[in-house]
Order: C-alpha cells, then sequence, then structure tokens
C-alpha cells in the first residue's frame, strides 16, 4: 500500500515549517529526519525516558508519542530554541553546565525542556516539587543530585533575570 | 519501534466522528491523548487500519461542574482536570487520584476519559469512576446512551463500549458535604504503574459517625473492584476504628490480584488491605474536616 501523505505545517523555534510526511510519523521523527532538527533525542520510544521530550504550546510532552500531523499549526518548542542567536544560553541550560547536571548528555534535552515546562509553572519550586518536576526523565549516568541542583539554580536565575522559562534566551548584545 | 501505518481521520464534529467510526468498524481507533495508544502502537501491539482523531472535535474539552457531578469531555487533558479548582472544591478526589496518573508531562497529553474507555484495570481514574458510581456516555450513529461504570468496565483494557462508538464524556458524582474521600497506591517508582491502589469515599451521618464507605481497587483484578465496606464500617467514629480488621478482611476477600515480576498475588492482597487502612483513616479525617466547614486538603 503507498502511504498517504500529509501536508504538516508548524511553528518550530519560532519559524513557520512544512514538510510532507505520513500520518504515522512520530513528532520525534519529524523534527529529526524532515526538518533535520537532531537535538531532540529518541530513547525509548514509548515515552518512559523523556529524552524526546518537546514544548508543544509552551507545555512540555513526548514527541514520541504525539504524531506530527496531530499537532499542525501548534508551536513546537525544541532544545535548539532555547539559545540566543549569538549562542548564549539559557539559564536553566548555563545551569546544567554550571552544576555538572550532565555527563554524557543524552537525556539532556529533554531534561531540559521538561526543566523549563516545570519551572513556568513553579517558579520557586521546593526540593520535593523539583523531584516530582524531573521524575519522567529517566538519566542512566545516574547525575540526578546535580539535575536538582540545576533546577534549584535555574529557577532563581531566571526569577532573577525575568527571562521566560519556555522562551529563548538574550543575546549579550539586548534585542535584536 | 515505528507505529505501523493507518489512514488518518481529523473530524471537526461529533457527527462526522461518528459517521467515520461507523464506517471503519472493528478496524478504527479513536485518537485523544495518544498516551497509551502510541505506546501499543510503537511496538506494534496495535496496528488499526484507521485513527479517528478527536483532537479538533468541537465541544468535547469542557469540564462542567453541576450540582450533582463533574462531567469531563472526551478530550480534557489529566492537568486540565487536575488543575481546576472548582472541579477540585467539589470533589478532591479527582485530584487526588490524577497526581498519581503517569508523570506531569504524559497529564499534559492523555486525557481522563482516554483513560477510562481505555479500561486498563491498572489505572487510576477508572477506578475514581467505580468508586463514585458514575457513568460513561457512548455515542454511535444508532444513538447516545449511558452506561454506569459497573457496566462499562468487562476486563483488561475491554469495555462496553462497541467498536464503533463513541465514549464522548464521564460523569463523576461528587461525594457530597459530609462526604470524604482518598487515593493511595504504591507504585516502583511514582508514575509507574502501581502494584496496587485504591480509591476511598466514606460518608458520615449526622452525628459525624460513618454512614458508608466505599473502595474501589486498581491492579489487583480484571477490572476495578468496588468493595462497599459500610458493614464493616458503620457507626465508627471516622478517626480510629474505621480502618478496622474487619473492613480489610472483607476487601482482601474481594479482590483477585495475580502474581507477576514485581509481586506476588499474596503480597499484593497484603498491601491491598494496608493501603485500605491509609485510605479510610484519611477519607475519614477528611470527612470530618469537610462536614465541620473546613477546607479539605
Amino acid at each position: 500500500m503507498s502511504e498517504e501523505l500529509h501536508d504538516i505545517r508548524m511553528v518550530v523555534n519560532g519559524a513557520p515549517v512544512a514538510a510532507r510526511a505520513p500520518a504515522r510519523r512520530l513528532l520525534s521523527d519529524f523534527l529529526r529526519h524532515d526538518l533535520e532538527l537532531t537535538g531532540t533525542h529518541v530513547g525509548c520510544e514509548h515515552g518512559v525516558c523523556g529524552a524526546c521530550t518537546v514544548l508543544i504550546d509552551g507545555e512540555p510532552a513526548r514527541s514520541c508519542l504525539t504524531f506530527a500531523v496531530t499537532v499542525q499549526d501548534r508551536d513546537i518548542t525544541t532544545i535548539e530554541g532555547l539559545a540566543a542567536e549569538d549562542g548564549t544560553l539559557h539559564p536553566v541550560q548555563q545551569a546544567f553546565k554550571d552544576t555538572h547536571a550532565l555527563q554524557c548528555g543524552f537525556c539532556t534535552p529533554g531534561f531540559v525542556l521538561s526543566v523549563c515546562g516545570f519551572l513556568a509553572e513553579h517558579p520557586d519550586p521546593d526540593d520535593d516539587e523539583i523531584l516530582e518536576g524531573i521524575s519522567g526523565n529517566l538519566c542512566r549516568c545516574t547525575g540526578y543530585q546535580n539535575i536538582r541542583r540545576a533546577v534549584a539554580q535555574a529557577a532563581g536565575d531566571l526569577r532573577a533575570t525575568g527571562i521566560p522559562a519556555c522562551g529563548r534566551a538574550a543575546g549579550q548584545g539586548g534585542p535584536e | 519501534m515505528k507505529p505501523p501505518a493507518f489512514r488518518y481521520h481529523a473530524p471537526r464534529t461529533v457527527g462526522e466522528a461518528l459517521d467515520t467510526l461507523a464506517e471503519v468498524g472493528g478496524d478504527g481507533k479513536v485518537l485523544a491523548g495518544g498516551q497509551s495508544l502510541i505506546p501499543v502502537m510503537n511496538m506494534r501491539l496495535a496496528s488499526p487500519g484507521h485513527l479517528v482523531d478527536i483532537g479538533g472535535v468541537e465541544g468535547l474539552d469542557e469540564v462542567v461542574v453541576t450540582a450533582d457531578g463533574v462531567r469531563v469531555g472526551a478530550m480534557v487533558r489529566h492537568r486540565t482536570l487536575e488543575r481546576h479548582e472548582e472541579a477540585h472544591r467539589r470533589n478532591p478526589l479527582l485530584r487526588q487520584a490524577l497526581s498519581h496518573v503517569a508523570h506531569p508531562v504524559i497529564r499534559n497529553r492523555g486525557t481522563t476519559v482516554g483513560s477510562i474507555a481505555h479500561a486498563d484495570p491498572a489505572g487510576e481514574m477508572p477506578a475514581v469512576l467505580a468508586v463514585l458510581g458514575g457513568h460513561v456516555t457512548v455515542a454511535s450513529v444508532r444513538g447516545t446512551r449511558d452506561v454506569d461504570a459497573a457496566d462499562f468496565f468487562q476486563g483488561p483494557l475491554q469495555s462496553s463500549a462497541a467498536p464503533d462508538e463513541l465514549v464522548t464524556g464521564v460523569s463523576f458524582p461528587h461525594p457530597g458535604a459530609r462526604g470524604g474521600t482518598a487515593f493511595e497506591e504504591l507504585a516502583r517508582r511514582h508514575g509507574d504503574y502501581a502494584i496496587a491502589g485504591v480509591a476511598v469515599v466514606v460518608i458520615l451521618d449526622e452525628d459525624g459517625r460513618t454512614a458508608s464507605a466505599r473502595a474501589a481497587f486498581t491492579g489487583v483484578g480484571d477490572v476495578p473492584i468496588v468493595v462497599d465496606l459500610t458493614d464493616a464500617c458503620v457507626g465508627a467514629v471516622p478517626d480510629d476504628g474505621i480502618g478496622s480488621p474487619d473492613a480489610v478482611e472483607l476487601a482482601r476477600g474481594a479482590i483477585a490480584p495475580e502474581s507477576d515480576i514485581h509481586a506476588t498475588a499474596a503480597y499484593r492482597r497484603h498491601l491491598a488491605g494496608v493501603l485500605l487502612g491509609r485510605g479510610l483513616a484519611a477519607a475519614g479525617r477528611r470527612a470530618v474536616a469537610g462536614a465541620e466547614g473546613g477546607t479539605r486538603p
């Protein structure tokens, strides 16, 4: 059977994109294969590991449990959409770097997007809330303690700078 | 780990969705949040020929709180219901149970009605619907009918909805002003499938003693198992003797746990009783606080 293709349009990291793909194309594969945005990682492909987490309309979701055709015209944020154009890291990314919250880095894009969504809802989380906030993501290098520290630091930095938890970081040169 | 090919349908109205379901029959599945369906498709445990995506169907994304209960439309995400303050105020069991449903990221996409239509005996929301004596509304081109929770859940992942029927919503009755509720479960990791869990409703009489008590268990049978504990609890003061050995004994006799790699049947039976004791105590405390006009935690 020749598979029917759908015109799929969405806004990814602020830019409109379009590609033709079958209905069964997962959002994770749409981002990686059709749009060549390979920062979104694919681990378990059944929703357990959290590596593929992206933001759909600002809320974290598993891109491996979402068909691309079902998020027609939605606003998607991937790990590529967080740092400023000049490379300045988003406060959540900077906090992961500062606290050594990654080792191999495979799980990191999913953690960062989960944390962005979590901090948008909980700007001043306590330790239990942080633990609950990252409970849907697995790290097999066992870096959880430093990830908890990264979330706490990022929360403080976001509050201090006023940078939106789910938006792009400001560059050094200020607004373009 | 890629899902098999299917024909995609994106109806805009309930009528269009029902027409499509009537056409595709047993070869079709309804796609709502996808958080249960897509994993089994990725693993090729299911390969429906047609998916009917109800994400764009008008009128299915409402939470309506009435004098009698909370009515939840088929596209209401778990997180939307969890955050709904009025629903929580009238029916705290919803949020108590929803906090145990997978992880927040999954709850952002998954729907409460989808969980119920999926009829997983380990799921939290089927037990909540069952313990409250709620009902499911199903529609097809043949008409619309309400099905009591007791008749809806038929077996593991089996409901009484026909392949051409769409579950358009569910109704959770309020526990009432003299009611208290609790949801207790034990999972190896928070957010995983629970080894066992229980939803509890305790209703007090005018003197503040237990008038009735009901529990619905998850993970210890083919469907959510509802146990009426009134005989064992009636007249008990809700802050001490309510979780009596009689109630626990009654419940342990009613459930039908099985062994698997995570726990033996005997352990699950023991655990269900322990969780029930905690649930009855918590629900009793909340019933007292509610009856005294305090805020319910």
